[in-house]
């Protein structure tokens, strides 16, 4: 089997969901990191160096190239999967299966990512096109991310729709996690339960702490 | 448990053949009893209907005992109706009360198309098992059946997967009509024991190829099909023809 047929059978096209969506999580995991030094409250000295070193030392800028393709292979072929499987059946039920048998959320993972989607392209309008433009896409001087933050999460509306990405985030990987490992081929119970339980702790964590940094800087708990 | 009967209103898919439009009909029937099986419900029905001159309602049926995978019917939003790990041949009427409204429609995939009212053809899952659900041995004299040693775990684990009946009731509830379930059965109940190990790559790879061939939608792991499936077939079927797929096509040349 060639790796044209391979990555392009049914499975196949869900190990390349499974694949990017497991290196976005763990992108996931270095940007909740990095942007919890808000939370410093040192007016955002510990943070800034830490965007400093993202914006401009070369290997993350280098790295973040294969960020976007990443999104952009989970985000294409996610839509085209989905589309795809709807097409399976011309002709629909007249009475739904709803929940019974599977939750809501496994059976929206279109919806939930496309509303991540809208979400990512205010959120890159917001911080990463004016930085990066401002650098002039190179290695240029940055601006203050954390003045912009602070400036960004003062308008309740923008507020809302970040907590709207958060949640649409955690539903998202709460069904995505889990679905990723049994695409690898994880079968055995005792490694199911495992990543079942690691999956929810991720859902629940990781956008939780993402929902309290618009949050933060809209009541004023950092200065 | 009190016998009874009942009467009925039943909404129920009518469609001629594949190339026509297909519309809901709605039939009264009466003084049924509580211990008719659901397709007696419909036996019933169909006899009325002969006797006034009228088509009968067309579905496919034949063990009727839950085992040979026949019955298809997708009963107010379920495929096999309200009952857990059962086939509709083995749902019994006293699932129903005087009075219940009941829509039966056939089972929904491209890669089932109605051949008449409730009958679907699912010569797809056939041509599947075809591209690699089987085991390649001489013929001749029977091997002793203790030659080669099979662990009671692994025994145990084939034969629960073994178990598929091949209904497609997996497909109907998938909301991607996806056959993974089937699919993963065959392969695991194979892959489990020594005599399905030297075929394990290549059917794993033709047996998906084929699905694919067939317009049945990729895997989204929901769980529905588990849900389902009339002999508790396990979703952790569908990890392992992961695995058997990833393996087949990272070592094959």
């Amino acid at each position: 089997m060639k790796w044209s047929e391979m990555f392009t059978s049914s499975v196949g096209k869900k190990v390349v969901m499974a694949l990017t969506g497991i290196f976005l999580i763990l992108f996931l995991i270095v940007h909740v990191g990095l942007n919890a030094c808000i939370w410093a409250n040192d007016g955002g000295k510990m943070f800034n160096a830490g965007a400093h070193f993202m914006g401009s030392n070369i290997v993350p800028r280098i790295l973040e190239i294969g960020l976007f393709a990443g999104f952009i292979l989970h985000i294409v072929q996610g839509l085209m999967l989905e589309f795809q499987n709807r097409s399976r059946r011309k002709q629909g039920y007249s009475v739904a299966m709803g929940n019974k048998g599977s939750k809501w959320y496994s059976r929206s993972m279109g919806i939930l990512g496309t509303l991540i989607l809208l979400f990512l392209v205010v959120h890159i309008s917001d911080f990463w096109l004016p930085n990066r433009a401002n650098q002039g896409f190179l290695l240029g001087e940055e601006i203050d991310l954390y003045v912009k933050m602070r400036e960004v999460f003062q308008t309740e509306w923008v507020v809302v729709l970040y907590l709207v990405g958060c949640i649409s985030l955690a539903w998202h990987l709460l069904h995505g996690f889990q679905s990723a490992f049994r695409t690898f081929g994880v079968s055995n119970k005792k490694y199911l339960s495992l990543i079942n339980t690691l999956g929810i702790a991720f859902s629940i964590i990781v956008p939780l702490a993402f929902a309290l940094m618009p949050l933060s800087f809209y009541f004023g708990w950092i200065k | 448990m009190e016998h009874y009967t009942m009467n009925l209103t039943l909404k129920v898919w009518r469609q001629q053949n594949g190339n026509t439009p297909g519309r809901f009909e709605t039939y009264q029937v009466k003084n049924i009893s509580s211990e008719m099986s659901f397709l007696e419900m419909i036996d019933v029905l169909n006899e009325e209907m002969i006797r006034e001159g009228k088509d009968p309602i067309a579905f496919d049926h034949d063990c009727r005992e839950g085992i040979c995978g026949m019955c298809s019917m997708y009963i107010d939003g379920r495929p096999h109706g309200p009952w857990q790990q059962n086939t509709v041949c083995q749902l019994h009427m006293r699932a129903y009360k005087d009075g219940d409204t009941i829509v039966i429609e056939p089972w929904r995939a491209n890669a089932f198309p109605v051949i008449k009212d409730l009958m679907v053809d699912r010569s797809s899952f056939d041509r599947i098992i075809q591209a690699g659900g089987f085991i390649s041995v001489n013929t001749g004299s029977p091997v002793d059946a203790n030659a080669i040693p099979v662990e009671k775990n692994m025994a145990d684990a084939a034969f629960a997967a073994a178990a598929c009946i091949g209904c497609g009731a997996c497909v109907a509830a998938c909301k991607n009509s996806s056959a993974m379930l089937f699919l993963s059965a065959k392969v695991t109940h194979l892959a489990l024991l020594p005599q399905g190990h030297p075929e394990r790559r290549t059917r794993a790879m033709n047996m998906v190829a084929q699905m694919d061939k067939e317009g049945f939608g990729a895997c989204t792991n929901t769980g529905a099909c588990e849900a389902v499936c009339p002999k508790g077939i396990s979703i952790e079927n569908i990890a392992r023809l992961n695995r058997e797929y990833l393996m087949a096509g990272l070592t094959s040349e």
